[in-house]
């Protein structure tokens, strides 16, 4: 079964944070529509200032995502902060200490990080949140190893069931955070949460593909 | 925009430096600079009263820090939450070994930073109680009161609470005290012209000319209705109803009147409504015993103004009474 190597992993943080700044303008677009416009502006700050403490230390996978995480959590605030925070830090965790992440580790992981952004938030799927993006990849890929699909072809669902899930918010009601206040005004638009981590997890599977071994 | 602004990504930092200069006799800051402490904080052997929030609803929310009132306060972006380690920090501050509660509002971002500060707290051994304000009679319906949003009904549960710890009362009493405070507030917001996030540069939201949004909440969240702006008199009566339909209280009941500009509305129309209000609700047969008109909680540049309504009985006509040292309230 292929895996990859956390020691040499960290760079993937990197990759995620250009996408992130790369889209700065994109979610907070995205944002305005229905919420108040600073989605990209946080989340580039975050990333953005996560990625000056990761850059040229070599770190692994799970370093990289345990100072993400403190980014978020201790710097940002609003409500992308708490939420991202946890999922990273729990990331870190399950990665601590482990040398090659296989499928088995890797969904570990994921499991972890939604279970601590339910842990603080309330949201379900179909709420018109990040967590319609993630919880749907996380099946997917879940699903693939199960179906006996390779580490690199079990991502290719994740990402394309991440997209699908950020589409889906369009035609959802908000009925979580600011947004919710807005009923069924709400509808017809991305959610930025779930389109900032449509990202992420592409930034991550991606990052992943390119580092497995057999 | 015609703003002043340095950065427009470092308006809250000098914001809070300017503040702290102003009030250097009242507050000072932490070694976080996202919270803002009482010179009197933590006061040995009372309970800590903090609150946090997004900025830009200045005064709201250090303008509140001082003598009988807040403790600390943990500083967020404009209209976003402060983190979780700024609550935490925030806590730390005012901690005076009786433990600390943070009355704060009912938004996403605020429940899991303060949740989450909660936690940490609590492994510095620090006892953290927590009242959420829900006096947004617009946000929600009355079954659902849990999910209003706390807007400038707020106010009145840090004057309530901070007066009561200081009567040296224990964590649970202040906790009941303030949450009395916020159950017997309704609020109401009119807006008339949006506001504008410098980093984001034009306004989120739009109203048009000659229309007001009947409902509107602190960061422009749509109201319950858009109607053609009718006059002040009007408008007024139309706010007290919003407010004192949802609070149903007897006749001869005391009432503290809180009417504050939104950040864009002159005084002088505040008192203009102010006056048709005290009509409206004495015509109802309530007192008035105390009236708060200014900027007391603002959005940005809005439009528009609010209307709190708490009903009084003797123990929080005694508490409203106390004297209180802050930047926004003396």
């Amino acid at each position: 079964m292929s895996q990859f190597l956390n020691s040499t992993a960290g760079d993937i943080v990197l990759a995620m944070a250009d996408k992130i700044v790369e889209n700065r303008s994109y979610l907070s677009e995205i944002d305005g529509k229905i919420g108040d416009g600073d989605h990209g502006v946080n989340m580039a700050k975050g990333f953005g200032m996560a990625a000056q403490r990761i850059k040229g230390r070599s770190l692994s996978l799970s370093e990289a995502m345990e100072t993400l995480g403190n980014v978020l959590m201790t710097e940002i605030g609003g409500s992308m902060g708490p939420l991202y925070g946890i999922m990273f830090s729990q990331f870190a965790e399950v990665l601590d200490g482990v040398e090659n992440i296989d499928p088995a580790t890797f969904s570990a992981m994921l499991h972890s990080g939604l279970d601590g952004i339910q842990s603080i938030g309330s949201a379900k799927v179909g709420d018109k949140t990040l967590v319609d993006a993630l919880s749907p990849a996380i099946d997917a890929f879940d699903a693939a190893i199960a179906d006996g699909e390779s580490f690199a072809q079990a991502l290719e669902p994740l990402v394309a069931a991440a997209e699908a899930g950020r589409d889906s918010t369009r035609d959802l009601v908000s009925k979580i955070g600011r947004s919710s206040r807005l009923g069924e005004r709400s509808r017809g638009v991305l959610d930025a949460g779930a389109t900032s981590c449509a990202i992420i997890l592409e930034a991550l599977a991606r990052g992943a593909q390119g580092r497995l071994q057999n | 925009m015609q703003r002043f602004i340095n950065d427009p990504d470092q308006v809250v930092e000098d914001t809070v430096k300017g503040f702290v200069r102003a009030h250097a006799d009242i507050v000072r800051l932490a070694d976080n600079p996202r919270v803002v402490v009482a010179k009197t904080a933590p006061v040995a052997g009372k309970v800590g009263v903090i609150t946090g929030g997004g900025s830009g609803h200045e005064p709201a929310f250090i303008g509140y820090t001082g003598k009988n009132l807040l403790d600390a306060v943990a500083v967020g972006e404009l209209f976003s939450s402060p983190t979780a380690k700024s609550f935490h920090d925030a806590i730390k501050a005012a901690d005076g070994g009786r433990g600390v509660v943070c009355l704060y509002g009912n938004y996403a971002g605020d429940n899991m930073n303060v949740k989450m500060a909660t936690k940490l707290a609590a492994k510095d051994g620090i006892a953290v109680a927590t009242v959420v304000a829900n006096d947004d009679v617009c946000s929600a319906g009355p079954s659902e009161r849990d999910k209003r949003r706390g807007v400038a009904g707020e106010i009145f549960m840090w004057k309530c609470g901070g007066a009561k710890a200081s009567e040296g009362a224990s964590l649970e009493q202040v906790r009941a005290t303030a949450q009395r405070a916020i159950d017997n507030c309704r609020s109401v917001g009119i807006g008339l012209g949006p506001c504008t996030l410098p980093a984001v540069g034009h306004p989120n939201f739009s109203i048009e000319p000659d229309t007001m949004e009947v409902g509107i909440g602190h960061h422009g969240e749509p109201g319950v209705r858009v109607e053609p702006l009718k006059r002040a008199a009007e408008v007024a009566r139309d706010m007290c109803g919003i407010v004192l339909d949802d609070h149903d209280l007897a006749a001869g009941t005391e009432v503290a009147v809180l009417v504050s500009g939104l950040g864009a509305t002159p005084l002088n129309e505040l008192y203009i409504l102010n006056h048709t209000i005290a009509e409206e609700i004495e015509a109802r047969g309530l007192t008035i015993h105390r009236t708060y008109v200014g900027n007391y909680f603002t959005s940005l540049e809005m439009v528009g103004a609010t209307l709190t309504v708490m009903a009084l009985d003797d123990e929080l006509k005694r508490l409203l009474e106390l004297e209180v040292h802050s930047p926004a309230m003396r």
